[in-house]
């Protein structure tokens, strides 16, 4: 019994051993073979980054959405097949904001917010692209902000419309480079604020957009000077997560009375959560794993059918050298063996230099979206490539094996 | 004497078209241990299948083939793997040496499928590789050794299992006559070492090498007789 153990190890090792001096000796054509597998490797592993990459952004992102924020929007998040359907929609607006603010009992922060694009300006420092919020003091813990010097202005001075402004911090840094901007006088587009917070940095969504090039507003200073006719977003925390729903729900039945839609038509506004995000997310990792999975078995299998091919015409070439091996003692077994590994070598030299192909590739889907290859999926694709090479060696090694040692003996 | 090989009414049929050829015809031969015979025979007269069928690699149709008493003409294919493994040593006419391996590990290879451990393998190898005389050549691949040195690793090859007996088939065909007698003259000082001894040839003065010889013809023992040694 040992001396069965021992000889299939020492079988496998002359196997491996063998395998590796018949690739070499035909250098061209194993890597010819081995470009099926490669091309397989290569996209399952980059699948396998990327995914992992939108895995991240999302953990990364979607706290900052926050799991119990509901957003009451013109527009619904992800659906824009019909976009003119809610263009055409009535902006929302301030008395929207009012009647959801004295009705609502589910929950307990509530603010307006309005946008625009404009630029920053402190003496001769100049920033464009900036966004001015103008919201109410509920916004920063709605969000989970906070301020690094100073401090957020107050229900008072936001719905009193006072002249301050509490600025992000890539705003500060640009305007204030050398010294502490609390107390200063800015000119947010044209008119003058003054500057009575720094926020803390909060990071960027999505890698896109860059939360801390914000400066915010009190809400009723921002309709006169920079346009009353903006529609609003109102975003409101629900006062209990779990209740999400419901909270929702009341939103809408306050928002559908005040803005008059009558019992048979349908929202004139949406109520956007995490939840779609968590959706997107999901259905845009389920077309790239679909894609991925895709290329990845088509390209495994042109690969697996270029090793099959190759081994048999390895056997063939080899039929002498078989029958010597069984003349001398060489079992079934033995033959099998010999030729199952050469096609699994095959085949993980391919996985191996797919993995070593795609190394840099994912350092630059990394710059994109903050990515690494996954370890397990460098795993999972040394695995493949084993089982690959196994199952397409597995008909040429079994003809190898096969042989009648006479007639391999008599091939010339 | 103990009888190594004994083979009793034993035939082997090629199915050819629609035509049986009987490759061998009822033959019975046996031959003792520490003999050294010489299987002789124009081509066609059946002498290959008789070597196939002695080194076990090939089965009878009909008969009897026992190896050192245990019935072989029954095995299954990885059974006579085991019997060619440990008892026959094969010098072919030309060479069969893996061609991408060294001497070493040519004659290495039947104690890898024996199950040998490293150690033990690679004394066994040089020691068999020393015998022919070529202990300076281990790590050299065939086609750096000449005719005379490739059947010399081919020998040490068969020798290395201590097998029940040597079967060498035309083992100077390929060679020009000085460095035939060179290597008949190793089977000679083998023979004399107490192994047993089977070649096959169809060279009158190879034949005359062996104590004994058999000439088969259309598949049959045409005569078998002992040749008597002067002096030597």
């Amino acid at each position: 019994m040992i001396s069965k153990f021992s000889s299939l190890f020492f079988e496998l090792r002359e196997s491996l051993g063998m395998s590796f001096i018949a690739i070499r000796a035909n250098k061209m054509r194993s890597a010819l073979t081995t470009l099926g597998i490669v091309i397989g490797i290569v996209s399952v592993t980059l699948m396998g980054t990327a995914i992992e990459g939108l895995n991240r952004a999302f953990k990364d992102n979607i706290s900052k959405i926050g799991a119990d924020n509901l957003y009451v929007q013109k527009f619904a998040w992800f659906q824009n097949d019909n976009w003119w359907k809610f263009r055409n929609r009535k902006d929302i607006k301030m008395e929207h904001f009012y009647a959801v603010q004295n009705q609502v009992s589910t929950a307990n922060l509530i603010t307006p917010v309005v946008g625009t694009g404009i630029s920053v300006q402190y003496r001769s420092n100049d920033v464009a692209g900036v966004f001015a919020v103008g919201t109410s003091d509920q916004f920063f813990p709605l969000n989970n902000m906070n301020v690094e010097y100073g401090r957020l202005f107050t229900e008072a001075e936001a719905f009193g419309g006072r002249p301050v402004v509490v600025i992000g911090s890539e705003v500060a840094a640009k305007i204030f480079p050398q010294e502490s901007g609390i107390g200063k006088n800015i000119k947010v587009g044209s008119h003058t604020y003054k500057c009575i917070g720094i926020l803390e940095k909060q990071g960027s969504f999505l890698g896109m957009f860059s939360l801390d090039n914000r400066v915010f507003l009190p809400i009723n200073s921002f309709f006169p000077r920079y346009g009353s006719e903006r529609g609003i977003q109102i975003h409101a925390k629900a006062a209990d997560p779990k209740n999400l729903d419901e909270t929702a729900e009341e939103l809408r039945g306050i928002l559908r009375k005040a803005r008059r839609v009558p019992p048979n038509q349908e929202d004139d506004f949406a109520i956007n959560q995490q939840d779609l995000f968590i959706q997107t997310f999901n259905a845009i990792g389920l077309v790239i794993a679909g894609i991925g999975l895709f290329i990845t078995t088509l390209s495994l299998f042109v690969g697996a059918i270029g090793i099959m091919n190759i081994m048999f015409v390895t056997v063939k070439e080899r039929t002498k050298e078989i029958g010597i091996r069984k003349a001398i003692g060489a079992k079934r077994r033995t033959i099998l063996l010999q030729f199952l590994i050469e096609s699994s070598m095959l085949s993980l030299l391919g996985g191996l230099v797919g993995i070593i192909i795609s190394y840099p590739l994912s350092l630059l889907i990394n710059q994109i979206i903050p990515t690494s290859m996954p370890i397990l999926i460098v795993l999972i694709s040394i695995l493949i490539s084993l089982l690959v090479g196994v199952i397409s060696g597995l008909l040429p090694a079994m003809r190898a094996a096969k042989m009648d040692p006479v007639e391999a003996l008599r091939y010339e | 004497m103990p009888n190594v090989i004994n083979i009793k009414n034993l035939s082997k049929f090629y199915e050819m078209g629609d035509q049986t050829v009987h490759a061998l015809d009822n033959i019975s031969i046996s031959i003792d241990r520490g003999e050294y015979v010489a299987i002789m025979g124009p081509s066609g007269s059946g002498k290959s299948t008789l070597m196939n069928m002695i080194g076990c690699l090939d089965s009878p149709t009909t008969g009897l083939y026992q190896f050192n008493d245990v019935n072989v003409s029954s095995m299954t294919d990885d059974e006579l793997a085991r019997i060619r493994n440990k008892e026959i040593g094969f010098v072919f006419q030309t060479f069969n040496l893996l061609a991408r391996s060294n001497a070493l590990h040519n004659v290495e290879l039947p104690l890898i499928y024996s199950g040998m451990g490293k150690f033990d393998r690679h004394n066994r190898a040089k020691q068999s590789l020393a015998h022919v005389g070529l202990e300076n050549r281990m790590h050299h691949k065939p086609n750096e050794l000449s005719g005379g040195q490739r059947q010399r690793v081919a020998i040490a090859r068969a020798l290395v299992t201590r097998p029940s007996i040597i079967l060498a088939d035309e083992p100077t065909g390929n060679l020009d006559t000085k460095t035939g007698d060179e290597i008949m003259q190793l089977f000679e000082e083998l023979h004399l070492e107490g192994n047993t001894i089977i070649i096959v040839t169809h060279e009158e003065y190879i034949a005359e090498h062996a104590h004994r010889i058999i000439r088969v013809r259309d598949g049959k023992v045409e005569r078998d007789e002992k040749v008597l040694k002067a002096s030597k």
